[in-house]
């Protein structure tokens, strides 16, 4: 990249920067003009020295026709106005042009720097952490985006005003001119030396923050550290350390700055002091005229503001300079990847064939300790190879430098005749592919992570023509910044490199290979707690209501079974949900109703009243709340059974403890509103079967029944949409597929009732051919925070199955599964084993124990591999691998 | 059953016997009540455990693996407490524990059980001096088997 901000501004906007010139002095006249017409404005046409009608003067030029003195004083005012409004409008241009320019070159400057961090070697991130990259890409380049338009404009306009303003000085009185700049060396001088010092602090500023950012992200990654060790304190020494640190170098840097400024300051306004002493002195001996020296003060005015801004954009292209300097050599590490191996896209990528050949290969580290020792070996891309090591023998960085991951020190790796560290990434990224200890799960869904394998180059445009014409409208801009050109909403997807022919097909695919990693059953399972759109997927819904009734005849085709989920029923109460759910009956949508606060809902209010219920729910609302306060009173408030059990949270059972001490049962109807909608919430969340608290009686039942209906008949249009009632024949779209098919409450009082249900819907849903469909909606579940809502173990295996649906001629394993138990690394590998006959499997290994499935065994120690062969063969009696490891 | 009779009939236990009621009422909200229907087993043989029981209702028989065959070797009715050796010293269960009958219980989960008895020591006490006498009764048994043996 360029090295200094000068060169990258010219290279890249030199055109925008000559505009930027030409209409900064395009402007100059009317500028010029909005000062000098108010004086005509007052001398000429308002004053009248001579009497009118005259000639027509402006800024002393005869104009050639005569005037009265109103109408002049009108044209000039109509005049200033235009001049008012042209100066204006280029101010506005010039701006606006300016902060295209800027952005333009931030945006360009941010994408060539991202897609560095995309092509730096992994040594890299050993030294740089991602708490310093980020800052450098999004905040630090920040500050360049405002001086980019500035660079050249301002000091070219500036300098040519002040140039011109000096030459006129000059040839009126040259002795008066050199007075005017007699002081410019003095800081021309002092000035630069001051602002290398500033500059110098301005580096150890960024470095403190810099560091400050690092130690920031480093402290949340290890926080559980913090919490094991008490180490809170020490790490709050360490910040405030950090801070104090900037502050000192701001502080300098403040005082330095202004420093700078009050200097030059001071310089200016000595300026019209040399002229009174010096230009006084000659007046007072005659030798020089009063109007020179007047003339050559307002002239040294003139001169103060160009010479001010060019001082201060001196100052601000310096920080730019340090700053753009900071960041670009951040950005250029050693062994920084050649752009050709992420871009260039082979005519046609032929399949793995042939050998991996790895000739006399060494990879040492930054101390310079060799991990692999001029290794050599050979086996074929049919073969699957079991790499045996110790931790300390290099399998771990063979299976690396194969991969491409990291470039050997020396030697060579060819595999299928393609040199590793030459070959483009569009071959080993798609004909091959690594599952190693660093694999990553993005923040989506699963079925995105699945699929990321298979994103490697644009294949279509969006085909929503709406989107794709508001993508075509963005792409001329693109250009301008240099930014990719490839629509991120585009088709990417390549579902025929997964196999499938067709797109509809790749779910199939997919589940092909959630089966392999033995990641089915999660994914079924995230599938039956997630929600699909009845209207896009119809089909879909039909086959779940149908679900829906194939489980109900299998519950109450036993006794046993009929009593694990108690159904929805519009005439039943159901003594499984909670007293707000029997009263809604359907599931709410969005926040017109929450359930957790249904005692202060106006409507359910409205319904109560009409019901006669009201007293009751307050009374019991009463109940509940005594009932909860006896519990819990005595509890610790971050005891676990406030969360598990109480209807109240501990923080809010004092205010409960209030209310209840202020009234007792007979006096109910003291209670304020907000306090008798916070009691009437309380019974609202009732659920009789597993609460037990003997509240909830035939009677009160029955009123509930009651206002269900009443709740139903009455609900008013603005709400009609926000509850979606119970309907044994419709779909919910509010809730999960579970749920759907469920169409009840698991019972709380019978043993197992959860298990014995899934294991019940598990063959309802097979015998209805939803499984699959099911896992698809699985594959919508969100992973979170790098995949913070899946286990160590699923993870893993999310990113195994995401090197296998690209189905790639090389495959290496790189301890990719250590979370995953050891009978289900042994399922997992048998599988793979059988999916790799005729491809290469690569799987690294501590000890030979799993070693004996593969066609090829290669035995490594001390970087090197030290024998290789079948696995009968190096074994021998039975303990020869073993042997040779030791 | 309400919350009510759970905690009459807890305080019969003796077990909870010294427990006041309002920390039995907890105890009764905290955990759950199911049934086990004839012939479901409550807990099996090998299995961690994760709760205690209490019989609250119905008869459960304790049976013991022997050579691939469940022998029956006590049985369990109403008001005992099952299951709460194996959350105690936490082995594998040492017994399944099959209803008999449609059988209530209580079902009082390790770490509530942990809890209560560190919260109240007394219920300590009492599991101690339950322990005591079981071991007490197979000590006396296992006397009598071995007089048996060297007759």
């Amino acid at each position: 990249m360029e090295q200094s901000i000068f060169r990258y501004i010219l290279r890249y906007s030199r055109k925008d920067q000559i505009l930027l010139v030409i209409l900064a002095v395009a402007s100059w006249p009317a500028q010029y003009a909005s000062y000098e017409l108010p004086k005509s404005i007052v001398n000429d046409a308002i004053q009248a020295k001579k009497p009118y009608p005259k000639e027509a003067t402006l800024f002393k030029f005869g104009l050639g026709f005569e005037v009265e003195q109103i109408p002049w004083l009108f044209v000039l005012c109509a005049l200033f106005l235009g001049v008012i409004l042209a100066n204006q409008y280029f101010k506005y241009i010039n701006n606006k042009f300016k902060g295209i320019t800027g952005e333009r070159m931030l945006r360009r400057l941010r994408f060539q720097l991202y897609g560095r961090v995309l092509r730096f070697p992994q040594a890299t991130f050993r030294n740089m952490s991602q708490g310093e990259i980020i800052p450098m890409i999004a905040v630090e380049t920040e500050a360049l985006g405002g001086f980019i338009g500035d660079a050249f404009a301002v000091p070219v306009f500036n300098g040519g005003q002040l140039l011109v303003t000096l030459s006129f000085l000059f040839v009126n009185n040259w002795a008066m001119g050199l007075a005017a700049i007699a002081l410019y060396p003095v800081q021309l001088m002092v000035t630069p030396r001051q602002q290398r010092k500033v500059n110098r602090l301005g580096k150890e500023r960024v470095r403190h923050v810099r560091a400050l950012s690092d130690r920031i992200g480093e402290v949340v990654q290890g926080v559980e550290e913090v919490h094991v060790h008490d180490t809170s304190r020490y790490e709050r020494a360490d910040f405030s350390r950090r801070l104090g640190l900037i502050y000192g170098v701001r502080l300098k840097i403040y005082e330095r700055k202004f420093a700078i400024k009050a200097f030059n300051n001071l310089i200016q306004q000595l300026g019209p002091l040399m002229f009174y002493v010096i230009g006084g002195y000659f007046v007072i001996k005659g030798q020089m005229e009063i109007g020179t020296l007047l003339a050559a003060v307002s002239a040294q005015k003139d001169l103060a503001g160009p010479w001010k801004e060019i001082l201060n954009n001196y100052q601000i292209q310096e920080d730019a300079r340090i700053k753009y300097e900071q960041v670009v050599s951040q950005f250029d590490p050693a062994g920084l990847r050649d752009e050709r191996l992420l871009d260039e896209e082979p005519a046609t990528i032929a399949p793995l064939k042939g050998e991996v050949i790895a000739n006399n290969v060494s990879l040492k580290d930054d101390q310079d300790v060799a991990l692999v020792d001029g290794l050599s070996v050979k086996f074929g891309l049919d073969e699957r190879v079991a790499v045996v090591g110790q931790s300390g023998s290099g399998r771990e960085y063979l299976a690396q430098l194969i991969a491409h991951l990291v470039d050997p020190t020396a030697g060579s790796i060819s595999v299928s005749g393609h040199d590793v560290v030459k070959a483009p990434e569009a071959i080993t990224g798609r004909r091959m592919s690594y599952v190693g200890p660093g694999g990553f799960v993005f923040n989506t869904s699963i079925g995105d992570n699945l699929y990321y394998g298979l994103k490697h180059r644009l294949l279509g445009p969006n085909p929503n023509p709406v989107a794709n014409a508001e993508y075509e409208a963005t792409r001329s801009e693109t250009i301008s910044s240099g930014n990719s050109l490839d629509d991120y909403h585009g088709v990417w997807l390549d579902h025929a490199a997964a196999g499938a022919g067709e797109a509809k097909q790749l779910s199939s695919v997919a589940l092909n290979v959630l089966e392999q990693v033995g990641l089915t059953d999660d994914v079924y399972n995230f599938g039956l707690r997630g929600t699909i759109d009845p209207k896009s997927h119809p089909q879909t819904a039909e086959a779940v209501l149908k679900a829906r009734t194939a489980f109900k005849a299998r519950l109450d085709g036993d006794a046993a079974t009929a009593r694990l989920v108690e159904r929805f029923d519009p005439a039943l109460f159901n003594e499984n949900a909670t007293v707000g759910e029997n009263l809604v009956f359907g599931t709410p949508i969005g926040d017109g109703f929450n359930m957790d606060r249904l005692g202060e809902n106006a409507y359910v209010l409205s319904v109560l009243e009409k019901t006669g219920l009201t007293q009751r729910m307050v009374q019991t609302g009463h109940q509940v709340a005594a009932t909860m306060v006896e519990l819990f009173a005595d509890l610790p408030p971050d005891h676990e059974f406030f969360q598990q059990f109480s209807f109240i949270k501990s923080e809010d059972l004092p205010e409960y403890q209030a209310i209840l001490s202020r009234t007792d049962k007979e006096h109910l109807d003291q209670l304020k509103p907000e306090e008798r909608g916070r009691l009437m919430s309380l019974p609202f969340l009732l659920v009789q079967a597993r609460h037990r608290l003997g509240i909830i009686d035939k009677d009160f039942q029955d009123a509930i029944l009651k206002a269900r209906k009443v709740f139903a008949d009455n609900l008013p249009d603005d709400l009609r949409q926000a509850v979606d009632f119970h309907d044994s024949i419709k779909y919910i779209a509010a809730s999960n597929l579970q749920d759907n098919i469920l169409f009840g409450k698991i019972a709380y009082g019978e043993a197992e009732s959860a298990q014995r249900v899934g294991t019940l819907m598990a063959e309802v849903v097979q015998a209805a051919g939803l499984h699959d469909t099911v896992v698809e909606v699985g594959l919508s579940f969100q992973v979170g925070v790098a995949g913070s809502r899946l286990t160590p173990a699923q993870r893993q295996r999310l990113i195994l199955a995401r090197s296998l649906i690209k189905r790639p001629d090389l495959l290496i394993v790189n301890d990719g599964l250590s979370a995953v138990d050891p009978a289900g690394q042994g399922r997992i590998l048998e599988r793979l084993l059988e999916a790799f006959k005729g491809r290469c499997l690569l799987w690294t290994m501590p000890n030979a124990e799993r070693a004996g499935g593969f066609d090829r065994v290669l035995v490594m120690k001390g970087g090197k591999v030290v024998a290789a062969g079948r696995f009968a063969e190096l074994n021998g009696s039975g303990n020869g691998i073993a042997q040779m490891l030791a | 059953m309400s919350l009510h009779d759970e905690v009459e009939l807890l305080r019969t236990i003796p077990l909870f016997a010294n427990i006041e009621p309002s920390k039995l009422k907890l105890l009764a909200f905290t955990s759950e009540r199911l049934t086990f229907r004839q012939g479901q087993d409550l807990c099996r043989q090998g299995d961690m455990g994760d709760a205690a029981f209490i019989i609250i209702d119905g008869e459960a028989d304790v049976l013991v693996e022997n050579g691939g065959k469940l022998t029956s070797v006590a049985k369990a009715g109403k008001h005992s407490v099952v299951g709460e050796i194996a959350i105690l010293c936490d082995v594998p269960r040492t017994a399944t524990v099959r209803a008999l009958s449609d059988v209530t219980v209580l079902r009082i989960s390790k770490e509530l059980f942990f809890r209560l008895v560190r919260e109240f020591p007394s219920m300590g006490l009492a599991i101690m001096r339950e322990l005591a006498a079981r071991l007490d009764r197979t000590t006396s048994q296992l006397t009598r088997a071995l007089g048996r043996i060297t007759e």
